[in-house]
């Protein structure tokens, strides 16, 4: 008989191992489901998985799906890491971008270079507004921080439909739901010509980097290590869970809000209903690929940008529904967790208990 | 309000309570044993498209019921086998099933876009439904019914049955019922299968009787409510009946409003009323008690491993 045992310490090796082999397996299992369902199984998964990684003109596509992934990951994992569960992050994402937009509105008829910044941070203050409400609740009320901040992500997305069909609307957009166009000043910048690499490319990786130097290198982020591993150790030591949970939760709704007035000032342009794309979902299967740290999760975000780029190209060529792709990364995910007992654990015979003697 | 218009808004408050007092009471069971799910909204959708799915093609209602059960349970027991006999993280696990319940029932469901079919009818005779308010009490189909009557076997179950107090038991303290000799991880199997297949009935609740027709992401986080208020009831049976039909009574208001045409509440506002009213409702539970969560079972999300 097959049983699992422990091993005497985690496996390093399946520690970078388990990512890829959960990878391997999904594209494994995208084949045969694929091909199920009548498409051209093996076409569709490279189209899908590899194309993305491998066509050089595809990178910049993926630069900027995987932008906005890093950054609201990185606000998850530290959050994940102490056990505070922001599953809200599509929620801060919406709202930073509204209050982003606001001040772009606000700031329509000027121009100046003050514009972008004051509007990124907005975007950074509304997403941690939006993420103090349930972080309020959870340290004053001990209510789930999971359900709070989810249940607000469903009212983010009722305001956003609210502000663009009513006192957002672009007056000269012919009564389309929609806000105005943002103006130069009020747009991302280009960073390499010609392309679409956008400002918040560089930016998500600039803050992968500081994040991985805080969470090595200061006490702070020790602090945020300690207290998802052995919170009564970490309360003995001084780190207050309720200041960890309002940190991990600002920082991931800043995070998030960031990401969010990235996107509609730069590859949106302006806010619409079809805004919300489930980046804050997503973020959270990046966060896990990345083992929650900050360099996998730039990874991370990296494999799960392919996917939606690649996603986009089977739709062409092979004719793959788009639901697909949604379908494929929580595949991935599943795989994940389940390749994740590899590194605690391993296969092995159970022997027969020896007869007593007569 | 004549009778007439009262009972059909009663008609549509019970329509409206019962697909979340379904699966609720599932995710209730499941909580009992010790074992979070929150897997709730992907399973629904699930169990909503495979019933469409399975009534559409054979014309029978019934067939799509039995359907979204066993669509309900195939996919709780993805989690269930990553999560019991991997021991996977539960929240993570929750959430992936709920990613994949999206994106696999939006997929399945493509083909069935507005497509229709008949509405699952009520089960007795119209000729008890002839007077409005007989109708209020006779005129409900089969699923209302059920729901009804599982809240009584539920709770019955469990407070009055030896395997129910073994399933307490495991939920309270798995050490310890695993020392006497109960089998920990079996007894979560079954458990997390019963939440499946009420979360898939009361999903299929969505596409075969109310609406009834599929749409992406039909159940609009009605799971997630479903969770919500499997705390606000203190995992009591009774209190969960109650807490379904309160947020029924929510969301009947909205569909009211809108139709009554009220114009000085935006309609987004309406729809925001059920999110709000779970935030309202979990803090004011948390604000009548000194430590939250005095009656979560005590190994609530733990994973649990022999050695």
């Amino acid at each position: 008989m097959l049983e699992w045992r422990r091993r005497r310490e985690p496996s390093t090796a399946m520690l970078y191992l388990s990512p890829l082999i959960a990878i391997g397996l999904t594209m494994l299992m995208g084949t045969i489901v694929f091909t199920a369902m009548g498409y051209d199984g093996l076409t569709a998964v490279y189209d899908f998985f590899l194309l993305p990684l491998l066509e050089p003109q595809r990178w910049p596509d993926l630069g900027v799906k995987a932008a906005p992934l890093i950054m609201i990951a990185l606000g998850l994992a530290i959050g994940f890491r102490a056990n505070v569960w922001n599953i809200g992050a599509e929620g801060q994402y919406i709202m930073g971008a509204i209050a982003g937009t606001g001040v772009a509105l606000a700031t329509y008829e000027m121009s100046g270079w003050w514009i972008l910044p004051m509007m990124a941070l907005a975007g950074v203050l509304g997403g941690m507004a939006w993420a103090a409400i349930p972080a309020f609740l959870r340290t004053r009320l001990q209510v789930s921080e999971i359900l709070t901040s989810l249940m607000l992500t469903y009212v983010a997305i009722q305001a956003l439909y609210y502000l663009v069909r009513g006192p957002w609307k672009d007056p000269d957009g012919f009564n389309f739901p929609q806000t105005r166009m943002f103006t130069p000043d009020q747009t991302l910048p280009i960073v390499i010509p010609e392309s679409l690499v956008h400002l918040g490319i560089p930016a998500a990786l600039l803050i992968a980097l500081v994040a991985w130097l805080v969470l090595e290198k200061t006490t702070a982020g020790f602090a945020v290590k300690v207290v998802g591993l052995a919170p009564a150790a970490a309360r003995h030591g001084g780190f207050s869970a309720e200041r960890t949970t309002w940190i991990t939760m600002l920082t991931g709704g800043g995070l998030a809000g960031l990401a969010g007035i990235f996107e509609a000032a730069g590859p949106f342009g302006q806010l619409t209903p079809q805004f919300p794309v489930g980046y804050g979902f997503t973020a959270i299967i990046v966060a896990f690929l990345g083992r929650l740290h900050p360099l996998g999760i730039v990874f991370g975000g990296i494999v799960l940008a392919a996917t939606y780029v690649g996603g986009e190209i089977a739709q062409t060529t092979v004719r793959l529904p788009q639901a697909a792709t949604g379908m494929f990364q929580a595949l991935l995910l599943f795989f994940l967790l389940a390749t994740n007992v590899l590194i605690a654990y391993r296969i092995g015979l159970r022997a027969k208990p020896a007869k007593a003697a007569p | 309000m004549t009778d007439a218009i009262l009972v059909s808004i009663i008609m549509t408050l019970v329509a409206s309570s019962t697909p979340i007092l379904l699966a609720a009471l599932g995710e209730l069971v499941v909580e009992k044993s010790g074992v979070l799910n929150l897997g709730v909204e992907g399973m629904m959708l699930c169990g909503a498209v495979a019933g469409f799915a399975v009534a559409f093609s054979t014309g029978s209602v019934a067939l799509g019921l039995i359907a979204a059960v066993l669509a309900g349970i195939a996919t709780s027991m993805v989690f269930a086998v990553l999560t019991l006999s991997l021991t996977a993280n539960q929240v993570a696990t929750g959430l992936a099933l709920t990613i994949f319940g999206i994106g696999a029932s939006s997929l399945i469901g493509a083909g069935f876009v507005g497509k229709t079919i008949e509405r699952l009818g009520p089960v007795f005779p119209a000729a008890l439904s002839e007077h409005p308010w007989l109708r209020a009490i006779f005129g409900h189909d089969i699923v209302v019914y059920l729901s009804l009557a599982l809240v009584i076997g539920v709770g019955w179950f469990l407070s009055r049955t030896r395997p129910g107090l073994i399933l307490r038991a495991v939920g309270e303290n798995d050490a310890s019922a695993h020392a006497i000799g109960y089998p920990v991880i079996a007894i979560r199997y079954a458990a997390v299968a019963f939440g499946g297949a009420l979360a898939g009935l009361g999903g299929a609740y969505f596409s075969l009787a109310l609406t009834p027709m599929w749409a992406d992401r039909l159940t609009a986080g009605r799971g997630w409510i479903a969770l919500a208020l499997v705390v606000f009831s203190a995992w009591k049976p009774g209190r969960l009946l109650l807490g379904a039909y309160l947020f029924g009574a929510v969301m009947t208001f909205e569909l009211q409003a809108k139709a009554a045409g009220i114009s000085w509440i935006a309609p987004e506002v309406l729809a925001m009323a059920p999110y709000l009213a779970t935030i309202a409702v979990l803090t004011m539970m948390s604000l009548g008690r000194k430590t939250g969560r005095l009656d979560a079972p005590a190994c609530l999300g733990k994973p649990f491993s022999a050695s």
